[in-house]
């Protein structure tokens, strides 16, 4: 067979790089030549191993996202100056208060998520037949229950000379953490106080002083790495006033 | 919105530029064998590109160009200017003719990707960026051309060289290896 007019240029046919008359030409020389035909296959065959092997690499988003923004934050060059006058502020604009109005939505949802829990909390605990799993109103018997039972501690007040007055405790959770739930009375009225280790995320964005949620009123803080709230159906004096006694316990 | 055809604008450039994003940085990962030094290159490409982008032809090959600022970009770095990108013989054009095959060198398609992926580590740089090109970017010899800087008969011959020097890598390495003895 004449091979040698189509040896060299096998590769330029396996990389479709022929001309069509002269690819046909050769395909027809390769269904009567088995070397040239295997030489083919080998060929072919090694440019597919190259392809798999040669995807090897691949970036990462945070060199994607890099370049992006290299390219994209350049000044538009098209753009008229006038259109960038007007719409950038108005967009910023726009672009803030959507930015602003879903935080506060997200913070607001967040509160009130907060919130009607610590009230369910409450409610189920005046409700059931047991209010508290400690009943006493020594501080110093309901305080040392809890050790074992929660990750901290903490400090209650002497309430000689208040109007208040320490039912007992129990163990309660928020957002699975374990904290203590306190029941305190004041003139017929049951308030509680949630203890928990102030974790952040979920409160930071709480209102200091005291607020009215779900006709409940509710004063948080947070003192020595732990979050309180005292909530109860009172007046805003004495959920004051209770704070106020828990933040001065020594 | 029509882009005008002397003067590009850059939001054409990002139309352009991003969707070959990742076959850029292969093609950089390949040549400097290092993470930061392709992520460096990849990242002056893109910021040279944009620079000179108004220099770009439009109508012309826009990867090639593309591939070309890497490349450049790599050959003026500090591991590019290590490697060699002359080769003995390059200036004949002449197209090598091919061994006589024998049925086990059919075994090389069997190779293991990595045992490919090996022996392309091991290529010069030219040969190992000239069948990147051909094989993954699936670039024509024109493109090549395009992006190397070199005539399309250097293209054929080094494209040659460069499958030779890899089979009989490849060889070696299987005789010596799990096809041996």
């Amino acid at each position: 067979m004449a091979c040698e007019q189509w040896r060299g240029n096998l590769d330029a046919y396996v990389d479709g790089e022929l001309q069509a008359a002269e690819a046909g030409a050769l395909g027809r020389h390769l269904r009567e030549c088995a070397a040239c035909a295997s030489d083919v296959l080998e060929r072919v065959q090694l440019k597919r191993s190259v392809q798999a092997a040669g995807k090897r690499y691949t970036a990462t988003a945070n060199l994607r996202n890099r370049i992006q923004k290299t390219i994209s934050t350049k000044p538009r060059r098209d753009a008229g100056w006038l259109w960038k006058l007007l719409a950038v502020p108005a967009l910023s604009v726009l672009v803030l208060s959507a930015a602003v109005g879903f935080y506060i939505r997200n913070e607001t949802e967040r509160r009130q998520r907060v919130y009607s829990e610590l009230a369910d909390l409450h409610v189920a605990a005046l409700a059931s037949s047991a209010q508290v799993d400690v009943v006493s109103t020594d501080r110093h018997t309901v305080k040392p229950w809890f050790q074992g039972k929660i990750p901290f501690t903490f400090n209650l007040p002497e309430l000689q000379g208040s109007e208040f007055t320490l039912l007992g405790g129990r163990v309660t959770y928020l957002s699975q953490t374990p904290g203590a739930h306190l029941i305190y009375q004041v003139r017929k009225h049951e308030v509680s106080v949630f203890i928990f280790q102030d974790r952040g995320e979920e409160t930071t964005s709480l209102p200091s002083g005291p607020v009215h949620a779900q006709s409940f009123t509710v004063q948080n803080w947070a003192q020595n790495g732990l979050r309180y709230f005292v909530i109860g159906d009172v007046g805003t004096e004495d959920i004051q006033a209770l704070s106020k006694l828990l933040q001065n316990a020594r | 919105m029509k882009v005008q055809e002397d003067n590009p604008s850059v939001a054409r450039f990002e139309e352009l530029a991003m969707p070959l994003f990742d076959q850029l940085y292969n093609f950089a990962r390949w040549l400097t064998q290092d993470t930061a030094e392709a992520e460096d290159l990849v990242q002056e490409t893109y910021t040279k590109a944009l620079r000179g982008f108004s220099s770009f032809q439009t109508g012309t090959n826009f990867r090639a160009w593309m591939y070309r600022i890497l490349r450049n970009s790599f050959l003026s770095s500090r591991t590019g200017l290590k490697t060699t990108i002359a080769l003995d013989g390059e200036n004949d054009d002449r197209v090598l003719p091919a061994e006589t095959t024998t049925p086990e060198s059919v075994l090389i398609e069997q190779v293991d990707r990595e045992l490919v992926q090996q022996a392309l580590t091991e290529l010069p740089v030219p040969f190992r960026e000239i069948l990147l090109l051909c094989e993954v970017e699936e670039m024509s010899y024109q493109e090549i051309s395009e992006t190397l800087v070199i005539p399309i008969g250097t293209v054929m011959s080094r494209l040659s060289r460069a499958r030779k020097r890899l089979r009989d890598l490849l060889q070696k390495k299987s005789d010596g290896g799990r096809y041996g003895v």
